[in-house]
């Protein structure tokens, strides 16, 4: 690993500042990612600015008698699928957290380094843009629909720092993922939720932009919220990933499996 | 540059100063000679570098020492009590839970640290929990009766 000049500020203003004065420098969270791409030379960041001593990013809230759910960045995997708030209110993205990885992965990464790096076979992207989430930055307040960007990119700015995402309490919500059994990432994962504004499928781990959202599928659970409502609903494979674990159209089929499971079981 | 360290490993209190470069494993390993924790894949994919960072397992290759600063760490040099072993460790011993040996440590670090997390797990569960640590050995069988009776033993 390149040498590097590391912090560990005790306040919010001295972590951003520290971000803003070094472009070269990079934030560490749980360092699952970023640890693994600094070993392989994948990143070489001159300096990094370690959250772990901002206790104000960490933790589960629940918000307007019950309406939402703020989950603060720093919250490691298994805080969340442990929860008790977030498995009363929003089970599915309980058992998402739960599903990532392996134990000790769970027990380091976080949800804002997951979102940050936007690995296109990461799980929580989904669960972001399926329930319509917030993403509550330093600087402002992105909808899940403008925060993914394509394959690890962001609408995040240089040195923008995440604090927080406010998920809003679905009606009902499931998450199924076809587990590519060497990385543990998402082969496909479909988040279906019925939210206030109506149905809402995302797809990570399929997409050549990443995570997306299928407003075909939308449209039909609108109608009629069931797994027979999809049957006839095929994704472009052309829109889709190809590489060693599985075609675009391997790929394809497996989103249609598993929304209509996600439906069968929200 | 290097930076002031201090944490405490296996209960000793370690104060010194490292390079923010070094791996966890590397600092337990190299300086402290703790050299039960093993590399495997060191790509955070097969678990036997996994030691307990207050009492949660984690993969000591893929996150730097300075990350275990002010922390409770405990690698398996620091299970046994003298000559007794930890009930974790009796169990393996006892069950055959490993063969060569290489991913023992990681293993029954793993398990332990499952102790007061689930009341009496089933075996699925068991398997789920281990899902981050690999034997090419074993065919896991007889890890998973080991880990068992590990945790009734530790709860005993
Ligand atoms: C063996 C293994 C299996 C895995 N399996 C899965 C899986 O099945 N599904 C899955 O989704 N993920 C998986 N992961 C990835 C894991 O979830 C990571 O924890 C996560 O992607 C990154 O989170 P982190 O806290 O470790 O972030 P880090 O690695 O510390 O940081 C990642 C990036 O985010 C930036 N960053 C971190 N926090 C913030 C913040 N608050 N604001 C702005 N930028 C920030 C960092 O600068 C860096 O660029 C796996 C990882 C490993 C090692
Ligand atoms: S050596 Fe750390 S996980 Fe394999
Ligand atoms: S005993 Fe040989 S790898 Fe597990």
């Amino acid at each position: 690993m390149q040498p590097f000049a590391y912090s560990e500020p005790t306040t919010l203003a001295k972590a951003t500042g520290a971000a803003a004065a070094n472009a070269d420098s990079r934030y560490l969270a749980g360092g699952q990612s970023l640890i693994a791409a600094m070993k392989l030379g994948l990143s070489a960041p001159a300096e990094l600015v370690d959250l772990a001593r901002l206790p104000e990013l960490r933790g589960i809230k629940v918000e307007g008698n019950g309406a939402a759910l703020t989950v603060g960045a720093m919250t490691p995997h298994a805080e969340v699928a442990a929860s008790m708030e977030v498995g009363a209110r929003i089970a599915a993205l309980a058992a998402l957290a739960g599903g990532i990885g392996d134990r000790q992965v769970r027990n380091r990464g976080t949800l804002g380094g997951s979102l940050a790096n936007d690995d296109p076979a990461a799980d929580y992207p989904a669960a972001v843009l399926g329930l319509a989430a917030t993403v509550n930055t330093n600087k402002r307040q992105i909808a899940a629909d403008d925060f993914f960007k394509g394959l690890f990119e962001t609408a995040l700015a240089p040195g923008e720092l995440i604090m927080s995402v406010t998920f809003p309490v679905p009606k009902k919500a499931a998450y199924r993922k076809f587990r590519n059994p060497a990385s543990r990432f998402a082969l496909v994962g479909v988040f279906v939720a019925q939210t206030a504004q109506g149905p809402r499928v995302a797809v990570t781990g399929a997409g050549s932009r990443g995570v997306f959202r299928v407003k075909s599928m939308e449209q039909a659970l609108a109608r009629d919220w069931s797994a027979k409502a999809l049957e006839s609903i095929l994704v472009p494979a052309s829109e889709l990933q190809s590489d060693l674990h599985a075609s675009a159209e391997y790929r394809a089929h497996l989103v249609g499996v598993l929304a209509q499971r996600a439906v069968a079981e929200a | 540059m290097k930076i002031p360290f201090s944490l405490t490993v296996n209960g000793k209190p370690v104060s010194t100063e490292i390079e923010p470069r070094a791996l966890l494993v590397e600092f337990l390993r190299g300086p402290l000679q703790l050299t039960g924790t093993h590399v495997g894949c060191d790509t955070a994919q097969c678990g036997a570098c996994t030691v307990l960072v207050d009492g949660k397992p984690m993969k000591s290759c893929n996150m730097l020492a300075i990350q275990a600063q002010g922390a409770n760490v405990t690698t398996i040099e620091g299970l046994a009590q003298g000559d007794a072993l930890h009930p974790m460790q009796a169990a393996f011993r006892k069950h055959h839970g490993l063969q060569c040996g290489f991913c023992t440590p990681g293993m029954v670090l793993s398990a332990v640290g499952l102790a007061g997390q689930v009341k009496q797990p089933s075996e699925a569960q068991i398997r789920e929990a281990l899902d981050g640590n690999f034997c090419r050995c074993t065919g896991y069988h007889n890890i998973v009766k080991a880990v068992q009776e590990g945790l009734a033993d530790m709860t005993a």
